[in-house]
């Protein structure tokens, strides 16, 4: 019940981000649909993901969109999808996302069920992580010891990634005072 | 919002709090939710809140440009230092049960601890260098 509450927010939050014209609006409704998406990761248990969601998506992206706006304008302008496009590229359109949606709906068919203990996400790696994390990595949390100790690697790639985005914006958006 | 005086009373409130929920989120990230990255988000979010209240140049002046552009490197230095000194102790890159810290238990999760927190410094300065550049000139 709480779940099709939250999906039907979700989906609330969505069509009002796409129709309306307000930029500043459209990016505190998308901060919203990122505290209600941290609901359902925290529904499905995924904490860890859940707080993510919460800060960078809810807090951080909205601030930074905000950032952006002070650099445009506040309402959105009649674009290339406004009154002017046909009706044959309407229906164009409406066909290929009907048909996308459909292809994605048949794609859940061959997911394993929900909390099913056989699906292979449970039967490959997760016994090990879930029994043996504590003696390996030395933290009681097997989210942190996955993240920090047995994907080390791509940790710090991430890490990389994301001193790397600092250096171009930097690069790109700095003005030299001469 | 310079002249707003509720929204610079409640900031100036809130902000200690908030950094030391994020230290808090840091330090605790091998118990509970959470970890260096959304640690240094909150902190990253904190300066940001303070920038917007009090305006870019009062923000400059708490958090420098040099410094930051320094604190922007410095994470990934702690992060990939710690892998250096794994080899050093013997192990393999980022084996940090070699570390020479105690038993391969203690030094395993001091060694988590060093790269969170090598995550958390890069995370925050990022986050407030990207909002420092992007913000316009003659923001609100």
């Amino acid at each position: 019940m709480l779940d099709l509450l939250l999906l039907l927010f979700l989906v609330v939050c969505a069509i009002a981000a796409v129709s309306l014209k307000d930029l500043l609006s459209v990016t505190i409704i998308l901060g919203a649909y990122s505290l209600i998406m941290a609901l359902v990761w925290t529904r499905l248990n995924a904490v860890d993901v859940a707080f993510t969601e919460a800060s960078v998506g809810a807090g951080m992206t909205t601030l930074l969109a905000i950032a952006a706006l002070t650099r445009t304008k506040r309402m959105e302008e009649g674009g290339t999808m406004g009154k002017k496009a046909s009706a044959a590229r309407r229906a164009f359109i409406f066909a290929a996302v009907i048909l996308t949606a459909v292809m994605l709906i048949y794609g859940t068919m061959d997911m394993p069920d929900f909390e099913d203990p056989l699906a292979p996400m449970q039967t490959h790696v997760a016994p090990r992580y879930t029994a043996k994390s504590y003696e390996e990595a030395g933290v009681p949390n097997f989210v942190t010891a996955v993240l920090a100790n047995y994907r080390g690697y791509d940790t710090l790639g991430e890490t990389t990634v994301i001193f790397t985005s600092g250096i171009s914006v930097i690069l790109l958006l700095r003005r030299r005072k001469k | 919002m310079k002249d707003q005086i509720i929204i610079r009373t409640v900031s100036r409130i809130l902000i200690p709090f908030i950094q030391l929920f994020a230290l808090y989120v840091i330090a605790h990230g091998d118990l509970s939710p959470g970890g260096g990255f959304q640690g240094g988000v909150i902190i990253g979010s904190s300066i940001i809140l303070y920038v917007i209240v009090f305006g870019i140049e009062e923000g400059r002046r708490r958090m420098p440009e040099k410094i930051n552009d320094v604190l922007n490197s410095t994470g990934v230095l702690i992060y990939a230092g710690v892998g250096v000194l794994c080899l050093v102790s013997g192990g393999a890159y980022l084996q940090y049960s070699k570390l020479p810290l105690g038993s391969e238990h203690t030094a395993s999760h001091l060694g988590i601890y060093g790269i969170e927190i090598g995550v958390a410094i890069t995370v925050s300065a990022v986050m407030m260098t990207i909002f420092f550049e992007t913000a316009g000139k003659n923001d609100d």
